[in-house]
């Protein structure tokens, strides 16, 4: 027995030193060394958790790592984690920005940390949706006035004797309560708690034809697989949301911008350059996002599929 | 019911006291009736307390001060290196590119090498085995990089956790005063919700592996501590007396008999340690972490329940893999006595081979990079995506309705009764119910929690979150009972069912969310599954453990009195594991209360919807701590007075 396992564990041995050779680490030159990376150095740029964001970020990444040299670090963390990075000099460049007067007036005005840098071309827009079939159903569902008519179609387990108005991720603002209460519409407000559980619930909402209306917004990658319907609230105007419990009328349509750490601008590479420069649309933005999603490619070759497919918009980033 | 059938234990003091308890809840159900509504301590989520708005101020006051004060530069600044070279060391040792060269140090071939050689050296060739087969397994997932990014924080976070966790676990098994000092700290770090100290811990440690380290240790010190306190207190008194009588120093006394006779608890401390540091995985990945948490966590970004499901088996398997090894390497050190004659020389044989692996791995790539030519993960992952998918579709209608039933029958009335009560009417009963089942102190207990309850200003949120944990922890003693009891009987069943439980303890609950989400919507209920799916093994586990421990006298002598399967569980062996199921019970608890934040990602709202919105936005930040406040003080409360009811007061702590 010890004899046996001692001769194979000896022909293994020599089998291993002697007959297999393969390509020797250290004969090809290391891959990370190449030149071009002096001028740009490392870029941080900080991935927010949604596929949006990811899809920004992709692009950014590529064109800096191909068309500058940069060496880009990638750090994945929620919003409030990579604004905190500015301070500590981890985190250069967040890339979709939506709103966060708090984060803006603590890290731009007071720790003077941070500062902006421009907008994404991305329009924001927040609001009630309805999942495809229902407003093909129930024409008038899209009027908020109409609403209290349907709301016994969407109770649940969760609402008690009302309809369910169903809430996403808290990192976003909402004034739906508020929402409720003042334009006297007989829901509850239920917390999801997450992307994951909206999305859940409008997929399952579209293919079961069950009644649901929740909050959404767009740009959002879902939006590629099912064309969500929004629900029209009283128009917004300038101010109609200033005092946050009598807000009446529907969500501003947010900007959304671009952040840099203050240090990183101050140096004014060329990868701050082109953070500035960067701009596109929300059906770029949904394109890259369906690529990664639905198409399940990696973050990487997603973005090079689109800069491809569009030299001139990242031509036009790059212009000095 | 347990008071009629078993009058041989002490279980009530007064006879009356079923009926007392009973009384109460009637009587509070009687003035809930022309009360409800009133005085219920209602906030909604985006309304603040003075005390929300001040955590809010400390936490903006560290953060602008962070560059400039010494404790930083000087204090947690060094720490963070520390723990910072130490997580680098392993990452360049296994995981990823480092000193120059495209691949780490050790490729797959000698990681496998030296692991199962170091498995068969520790624990035997079962193990061995177990360990090379699991972490092949890894490479054929396609998820090698990974798997050693988390194995390498893993190992970070647990050798840490040792270095401190046992000196501090011999000092709590030697001193009754600091054991009793750091019991309540150690609840504490386990029951807060990692997602509250997340943010600040990027505060004071950078983002990066450091920090993802650091809130990992914070949750897995805790069992290494307790375990090492725990074996250095079982050990008998008698030989003990019999080295002081011999007139050994401390010094002695301690490495001569104390370790050496508690080193099988201490190991399953090590065991505990490295199972709690797994189940962060997913979690410190929202600060960066590298490793198959961000695989799980990206997935969940796009709904990729598949890609979820293949990091979340990886996990899993690691968590199979390292605890069937320490496993069998603290059963090893009972029976080191009789030593192998072969073992000396195939040591050094096997030890050569391991070497020539490890040089292998170092010098060729293909001995470095796992190749990719037999990857089974896109397999597993369309596999796990497509039943999902048959039971969202065709399993969902009844889910609905069982969900439906269960909301409506049990929880709607019960979170009906604790959130529209008046607050001073719930704290009443609860104060009552502390004095009828336990002693002065459960009362005082219970009447401080109240007051923090009410202190937080989430007073009816933590009714909310208590509604739901209650439904949850009878699911899961429900599940521990009969389960654990089927399991206890049967060795087969114990067999086939255990790899189920540790899947259920150590798979990610983000890679079930999707899924369950789809089965149950966005509601309370979903929560509670995923409670149940995470706190149900460890009860039953516990139950198993108990019935199988009973003497087997005592179960011969019942069958030779003729009782049937069913007199035998309910007058034999359910009775007897009693104390296990008062451990299940608190255990359970704790699980279920570990998961509320989870909860608050599927519709749960309450106090876990409050944590991670604090999680989530600055100005909901104190918010969020004062509601992780509120979980562990609820888990207090129902813990002592739970514990005061049962037989053995406490005793049983591990």
């Amino acid at each position: 027995m010890k004899l046996l396992r001692l001769t194979a564990t000896a022909t293994l041995t020599a089998l291993a030193l002697t007959a297999c050779g393969g390509e020797k680490i250290g004969d090809t030159p290391a891959a990370g060394a190449s030149s071009g990376a002096a001028a740009c150095g490392t870029f941080n740029l900080a991935v927010n958790p949604w596929v949006g964001y990811e899809a920004n970020a992709a692009v950014i990444a590529y064109v800096a790592e191909k068309n500058l040299g940069c060496k880009v670090t990638k750090k994945d963390l929620k919003e409030e984690i990579a604004w905190q990075g500015f301070g500590t000099g981890e985190v250069d460049a967040i890339v979709e920005n939506w709103g966060h007067d708090d984060l803006k007036k603590k890290y731009i005005d007071e720790q003077k940390t941070a500062v902006a840098a421009g907008e994404t071309g991305n329009k924001g827009v927040i609001g009630w949706y309805v999942a495809p079939w229902m407003a093909a159903q129930y024409p008038d569902i899209t009027d908020w006035n109409n609403l209290n008519k349907y709301a016994a179609q969407f109770k649940t387990s969760e609402s008690g004797d009302k309809g369910q108005l169903l809430d996403g991720d808290p990192s976003f603002v909402t004034n739906d309560e508020a929402l409720v209460k003042n334009l006297k519409l007989n829901y509850k407000v239920v917390y999801a708690g997450s992307e994951a559980a909206l999305i859940t619930a409008f997929r399952q909402s579209e293919a079961k034809k069950t009644p649901l209306i929740g909050y959404f917004y767009e740009p959002q990658w879902f939006l590629s697989e099912l064309k969500l319907v929004k629900i029209n609230l009283p128009k917004y105007e300038t101010g109609c949301d200033a005092d946050a419990a009598k807000v009446a009328c529907d969500y501003p349509e947010y900007v959304l911008d671009k952040i840099v750490s203050k240090k990183f601008a101050d140096a004014g590479g060329p990868a701050y350059q082109l953070v500035k420069k960067f701009t596109w649309t929300n059906d770029d933005q949904n394109l890259v996002a369906k690529y990664i999603s639905e198409d399940k490619l990696s973050a990487d070759d997603a973005a090079k599929k689109w800069v491809e497919a569009n030299p001139d918009k990242v031509k036009a980033w790059l212009a000095q | 019911m347990a008071a009629t059938t078993v009058p041989l234990q002490r279980t009530w003091r007064r006879p009356g006291k079923p009926v007392l308890v009973a009384g109460v809840l009637l009587a509070w159900v009687l003035i809930w009736l022309p009360t409800r509504g009133l005085h219920t301590l209602g906030l909604s989520p985006a309304d603040l307390t003075p005390l929300h708005h001040w955590l809010n101020d400390v936490n903006d006051t560290v953060g602008a001060n962070r560059n400039s004060s010494p404790i930083f530069l000087y204090f947690f600044n060094e720490i963070r290196a520390a723990v910072d070279s130490l997580v680098t060391l392993l990452q360049d040792l296994i995981a990823q590119p480092s000193y120059g060269r495209p691949v780490p140090v050790l490729g797959w071939l000698g990681v496998v090498a030296v692991v199962a050689y170091l498995s068969w050296v520790f624990a035997g060739w079962k193990p061995a085995l177990l360990a090379a087969a699991g972490f092949v397994f890894f490479g054929l997932q396609g998820l090698w990089e990974e798997s050693m990014d988390t194995l390498a924080l893993t190992l970070g976070a647990v050798l840490i956790s040792l270095l401190i966790g046992i000196p501090l676990g011999i000092w709590a098994g030697l001193s009754d005063r600091f054991h009793r000092l750091v019991t309540p700290a150690l609840d504490f770090m386990q029951t807060m919700p990692t997602f509250v100290y997340l943010a600040p811990l990027t505060l004071f440690f950078l983002i990066g592996p450091a920090s993802a380290t650091i809130a990992t240790l914070i949750y897995a010190v805790p069992p290494a501590i307790r375990l090492t306190a725990h074996g250095i207190r079982s050990v008998p008194r008698s030989a003990v007396e019999a080295t002081e009588s011999l007139g050994a120093t401390g010094r002695q006394k301690l490495t001569g008999v104390l370790l050496p006779l508690a080193k099988r608890t201490i190991i399953l401390g090590v065991n505990q340690t490295i199972m709690a540091a797994l189940s962060m995985v997913t979690i410190a990945a929202l600060i960066d972490a590298p490793g198959l948490g961000k695989t799980v966590v990206k997935a969940l970004q796009t709904l990729d329940v598949g890609t979820a499901f293949n990091a979340g088996l990886a996990i899993v398997v690691m968590a199979v893999v390292l605890d069937r090894v320490t496993t069998a390497a603290g059963n090893r050190v009972r029976t080191t006595g009789r030593v192998q004659r072969f073992r000396k020389p195939l040591l050094v044989v096997f030890g050569v081979v391991a070497a020539v692996c490890a040089y292998l791995s170092h010098t060729y790539f293909w001995a470095a990079e796992f190749p990719d030519d037999f990857a089974i993960g896109s397999t597993l992952s369309k596999g796990a995506d497509s039943v999902a998918l048959w039971a969202q579709e065709d399993l969902s209608t009844t889910t609905e309705a069982i969900k439906n039933a269960i909301t409506y029958a049990l929880l709607n009335p019960l979170e009906a009764l604790l959130v529209e009560s008046p607050w001073w009417l719930v704290g009443a009963v609860a104060v009552l119910l502390a004095a009828l089942l336990g002693n002065l102190r459960a009362v005082i207990v219970t009447a401080v929690c109240v007051a923090v309850l009410i202190g937080t200003g989430l007073w009816q949120d933590s009714m909310t979150t208590l509604a739901m944990t209650i439904v949850a922890t009878a699911m899961v003693m429900i599940l521990g009972v009969v389960v654990g009891v089927w399991m206890g009987r049967n060795r087969l069943a114990d067999r086939v069912i255990r790899p189920v439980l540790d899947a259920g303890q150590t798979m990610p609950a983000f890679v079930y969310l999707v899924p369950f989400l789809a089965l149950f919507s966005a509601t309370r209920f979903t929560a509670i599954v995923a409670a149940v799916v995470f706190a149900a093994p460890v009860a039953i586990k516990i139950v198993a453990d108990g019935v199988r421990g009973i003497p087997a006298t005592t179960a011969e002598a019942a069958t030779a009195a003729g009782s049937s399967t069913w007199q035998m569980i309910t007058k034999v062996q359910l009775p007897m594991a009693r104390p296990s199921l008062t451990l299940a019970a608190n255990q359970g608890l704790i699980y279920v209360l570990s998961m509320v934040v989870v909860g608050g990602l599927v519709g749960a709202g309450a106090l876990g919807y409050d944590v991670v919105a604090g999680f989530s936005q600055g100005q909901l930040y104190g918010k969020g701590l004062a509601a992780g406040a509120a979980i562990v003080v609820l888990g207090i409360m129902l813990d002592r007075i739970a514990r005061a009811s049962s037989p053995s007061k406490g005793s049983n702590q591990p």
